[in-house]
């Protein structure tokens, strides 16, 4: 179990790059950081890691407090961005280098890493050097060596970010597998997305050195609890329209939708995903209306965007179905699928079962 | 791309004491054999200090005597000029010249020309300064040296009756190495497609020259001139050819001050020239460092797209 | 030339040239081996004859006088090393360059010399000494400069490069004789060692320095995660790492103690610590007639190890430039 409580960290020009983060990861979790860059993704684990001090709070790794541990007692195993193989050793040297650390002895730590990397299917690469290596190998050795040692908790820096997008597919797959077998607490940064949403369990939207959310990829993703998360999540970025809420009804860039149950009147932003719209070719109330100015290929969908008259509004639409360009369109928001912020916050209920933040 | 941010801050409060201990032994070092003896110079300098005899007991502090004998010195003066002429020929003229027509030549050469030239040119750099002395006295020698042998004057004293030449050559033979490894690097540097793109519009070489290779190593050209122009002023290998001679004809500066203060025994007076030196050093290398600092500074936004 | 798979662009070329009349050595080389298709293609388009005899002619003098060039800079620079390459095998070594009537005499007379031997020993001693100091301190200044973020380190920087320019052995002969003399260091390896080291430890941090900085901060870092003290981390990472910089400073630092002349000059007045510079000048300025077949095989013995270690590093990491020249 990781736990934070109040972490602040200001570096000496001023940069507040963590800013008062509460969470608390449990054992066994698969966690992920997503952010924009620059956002304290990578501080914050650095942080964990005990690279960087906290300027203030504090930092509980299995139940014990280690805001003064030096990184070396924390038990945790870090993955860096570029890998941070030793170049001047080979395969079993580098996998074996945490046992190394702990006095193993040496057929002992040998026979861990050829274990470790059969497990990996790294066996036949053991005598290489990390120059030898493609980069999918390489972040495989580099996982190889942070499984090694046993760690109680992996800190992964965006391990897959140096693969072409293919590899990236099948190393996702591979981690996810790893680490279910493993069971050990992962906190994984990332800037994509989709690498978020496919692997955690939990994932922490962050912006500015704070959390903008916590909570599993379907809240994140559905029920954003504010504007920037839902700016930040899904392929294509959320449409967020401003418009009012009273008599009965939400009036949004000339639609008139139903008015969910306990949005207060007043302004509001109304958001819907590209994904949840459907195309009408005939006009209606409850309806976006624009004229298509862009249409993108999705491969298994199109992308529609409409301009209407001060918003540019999208829409994903089923293959075949898609309108030519230029022509008339209205953009239905599904039933129960749009989302009400009012000052930045959400306040639609959920369809379900209640709401999470 | 993190490492890009620079180091990280020191994670535990005792690391700056640890960086203290690492430095420490180095800048003691520097201290006591560097520093030191620059400020002592300059205290030497004023007094009237001798190896031998009444003064190097009881030395008396003689204010700027020593810089207005100077002066007022004949040999001094001749010696200044020669070191003028040895730096501006040798160096300004011959090795950059030389050193950057071989770079050109072989800028996009392979192959063992061009291994052989440059092999041939470090080897003049790297050898001993003393081997290389005696190479050169072999070979201007009067009556049996390579060079009269080859041009057939038998007799012709080149380093009696021209001593400054002979050095002025022996030195650009001596250094090139340096300017051509530069020159050569800077012009590596040259983007290929700003050479294509002046011999598309039809410019002559000595247009490209002029308008996209000098002008892209600018920079590299003022480092080379100012570095080779601080190194050839305190060079003292000349001294194992010549000693300054024949009649002082060959003495530079750093000869001089080595005849008259190590050799003479006029320590006091030897320091005083010695400042002058450390001055003018002084010069060269706040005028290389200032370069290489705003070429830094011009470096950054070019590295950023 | 890649040029030449694109004839619309060679076109492009010849047009504009045709216009300024001026053509590059090169470009008159590459012209000069164009492709069949491509001169096909130029045909076509029935470009003027005169221009390319023009070209043909410029091309010639162009390679001409590139090769009369590379001649004469190839002799300027080999005919004084001649002597070294040929006086130590001849029987009767003159001044003068000759064939040598090959043996290997020579060497057994330098062997016999008891100065000879006993130079190249404190010449050893002198350099090894000297190179060991350096690397050492300036490894470990360097690492801590570039790792720590202390105040001034910049200026600090800024200064030592300084002075290891300034201060040079010419201008601070005077006061390095005089601390010798006073320190008690005249006439020992230390005090040679230790004035050298002096003057090339400010530029040996400096080269080092790039070194660390050229390395990224995430092994250490991963190495600190995983639990090593910072020894562990200089042994196992740190110095595998900058190696090849620590073999350059050393190296260089080898170098130049073993080119050294003005400081064991000045401070050793004993023959029997003289290293080998300092003996090879005595040998020929030493009144009457020079032993030529000593010199010459002593000159060859001398410049060798300076050679090797050269070659060595030049295959082994290639020349780099350093202290901010190279950029
Ligand atoms: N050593 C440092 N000194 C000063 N500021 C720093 C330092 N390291 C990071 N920062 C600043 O802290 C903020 C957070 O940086 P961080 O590296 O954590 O971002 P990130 O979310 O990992 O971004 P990316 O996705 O680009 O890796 C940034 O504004 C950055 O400039
Ligand atoms: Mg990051």
């Amino acid at each position: 179990m990781i736990a934070l409580r109040g972490l602040t960290k200001e570096f000496p020009g001023g940069v507040r790059a963590l800013d008062g983060l509460d969470l608390e990861i449990a054992d066994g979790e698969f966690f992920a950081l997503l952010g924009p860059s620059g956002c304290g993704k990578t501080t914050l684990l650095r942080t964990i890691a005990g690279l960087e001090t906290p300027t203030s709070g504090n930092i509980w790794i299995g139940g014990t407090e280690v805001t003064s541990v030096p990184p070396g007692k924390r038990d945790v195993a870090m993955v860096f961005q570029d890998y941070a193989l030793f170049p001047h050793m080979d395969v079993t040297a580098n996998i074996a280098y945490p046992l190394r650390i702990r006095k193993v002895p040496r057929s002992r730590r040998e026979a861990r890493a050829a274990e470790t990397a059969s497990r990996l299917s790294l066996s036949e690469l053991l005598s290489r050097r990390p120059g030898q290596l493609s980069g999918g190998q390489q972040q495989r050795v580099a996982l190889a060596r942070a499984v090694a040692c046993h760690p109680r908790a992996f800190l992964f820096d965006e391990p897959l970010s140096n693969l072409d997008a293919r590899l990236r597919l099948e190393a996702r797959t591979f981690l996810k597998r790893l680490q279910r077998e493993l069971a050990v607490t992962t906190v994984f940064v990332t800037h994509d997305q989709g690498e978020a949403l496919a692997l955690a369990d939990r994932i922490a939207v962050m912006s500015a050195g704070r959390f903008t959310q916590v909570g599993t990829p379907t809240e994140v993703f559905q029920r954003p609890a504010n504007t920037f998360t839902a700016a930040f999540i899904g392929s294509t970025p959320m449409n967020l329209l401003p418009g009012t809420a009273g008599d009965g009804a939400l009036r949004v860039a000339g639609a008139v939708l139903p008015l969910p149950g306990g949005v207060p009147d007043g302004p509001i932003v109304y958001g819907v995903r590209p994904e949840y719209m459907d195309l009408s070719p005939t006009p209606r109330a409850d309806a976006f209306a624009g004229k298509v100015a862009v249409v993108e290929n999705l491969g298994t969908a199109h992308l529609v965007t409409l301009e209407s008259r001060e918003h540019l509004i999208q829409a994903v639409v089923p293959e075949g179905a898609e309108p030519s360009a230029g022509t008339a369109a209205w953009a239905v928001p599904r039933p129960g699928r749009g989302l009400v912020y009012r000052d930045d916050r959400l306040v639609s209920p959920s369809p379900a079962n209640g709401e999470n933040r | 791309m993190s490492r890009l941010k620079g180091a990280p801050s020191p994670p535990s409060a005792a690391r700056p004491v640890g960086t203290a201990g690492f430095v420490l032994p180095a800048l003691v070092l520097i201290g006591v054999f560097l520093v030191f003896p620059a400020l002592w110079t300059i205290y030497l300098g004023l007094t009237d200090y001798r190896l031998t005899g009444l003064e190097a007991a009881d030395p008396r502090v003689v204010g700027l005597d020593n810089y207005t004998a100077a002066l007022g010195d004949e040999r001094f003066r001749g010696s200044l000029w020669l070191t003028v002429q040895f730096v501006l020929g040798s160096a300004v003229i011959g090795q950059a010249v030389l050193g950057f027509a071989i770079a050109w030549v072989l800028r996009d050469r392979r192959g063992p020309v061009k291994r052989v030239t440059e092999g041939l040119v470090l080897l003049a750099w790297i050898l001993p300064s003393s081997v290389v002395a005696f190479l050169w006295i072999a070979l201007l020698d009067r009556d049996e040296g390579t060079l009269n042998a080859l041009l057939h004057t038998p007799g012709a004293a080149w380093l009696l009756d021209h001593p400054m030449p002979s050095i002025i050559v022996f030195n650009v033979w001596r250094g090139t190495a340096f300017s051509m490894m530069l020159y050569g690097a800077a012009l590596s540097n040259v983007p290929p497609s700003l050479l294509e793109t002046a011999r598309l519009a039809g410019a002559s070489t000595l247009q490209q020259l002029r308008d996209v290779v000098l002008p892209h190593i600018k920079g590299h050209v003022l480092t080379n001139l100012l570095l080779i122009s601080l190194w050839t002023f305190n060079d003292f290998s000349t001294f194992q050819i010549t000693a300054g001679g024949p009649d002082g004809r060959s003495e530079i500066l750093p000869v001089y001050i080595y005849n008259v203060a190590l050799s003479g025994g006029r320590l006091g007076f030897g320091a005083a020239i010695s400042f002058l030196v450390l001055l003018v050093n002084l010069v060269f290398a706040v005028a290389y460092l200032r370069l290489l600092r705003s070429r830094r500074t011009d470096a950054t936004p070019k590295a950023a797209p | 030339m890649s040029e030449h798979s694109k004839p619309e662009r060679s076109q492009a070329n010849r047009h504009r040239e045709g216009r300024g009349g001026e053509v590059t050595d090169e470009r008159a080389e590459s012209e000069g081996r164009a492709t069949p298709s491509e001169e096909g293609t130029s045909r076509l388009k029935g470009r003027p004859e005169p221009a390319e005899r023009s070209e043909a002619i410029r091309h010639a003098v162009a390679v001409i006088g590139r090769a009369t060039f590379l001649a004469a800079v190839l002799g300027f620079f080999a005919l004084p090393l001649l002597w070294l390459a040929t006086a130590p095998f001849d029987a009767r070594p003159g001044i003068t360059v000759s064939v040598p009537e090959f043996t290997l005499r020579n060497f057994q007379a330098l062997l016999d010399n008891p100065y000879a031997l006993t130079s190249l020993r404190n010449s050893l001693i002198q350099a090894g000494g000297s190179a060991v100091l350096v690397v050492t301190l300036a490894a470990l200044a360097a690492y801590a400069l570039s790792r720590a973020r202390v105040p001034g380190r910049d200026a600090l920087l800024y200064v030592l490069l300084l002075l290891s320019s300034v201060v040079t052995g010419t201008a601070a002969m005077v006061p390095l004789f005089e601390l010798a003399t006073r320190l008690g260091l005249i006439d020992t390896h230390l005090g040679v060692v230790l004035t050298l080291s002096g003057g090339l430890l400010p530029a040996a941090i400096f080269i080092m320095k790039d070194f660390m900085d050229g390395t990224p901060t995430s092994y250490e870092e991963s190495a600190r995660v995983f639990g090593a003290s910072s020894g562990q981390i200089l042994r196992h990472v740190v110095i595998p790492l900058v190696r090849p910089g620590l073999a350059t400073i050393a190296v260089w630092a080898v170098a130049n103690v073993w080119g050294s002349f003005l400081q064991p000059f000045i401070l050793l007045r004993d023959p029997d610590k003289a290293p080998g510079a300092v003996i090879l000048y005595t040998l020929y300025t030493e009144g009457g007639a020079p032993r030529l077949d000593l010199i010459s095989t002593f000159s060859l013995l001398y410049s060798l190890p300076v050679v090797v270690m050269y070659v060595f590093v030049s295959r082994r990491y290639g020349f780099r430039f350093h202290g901010g020249i190279k950029s």
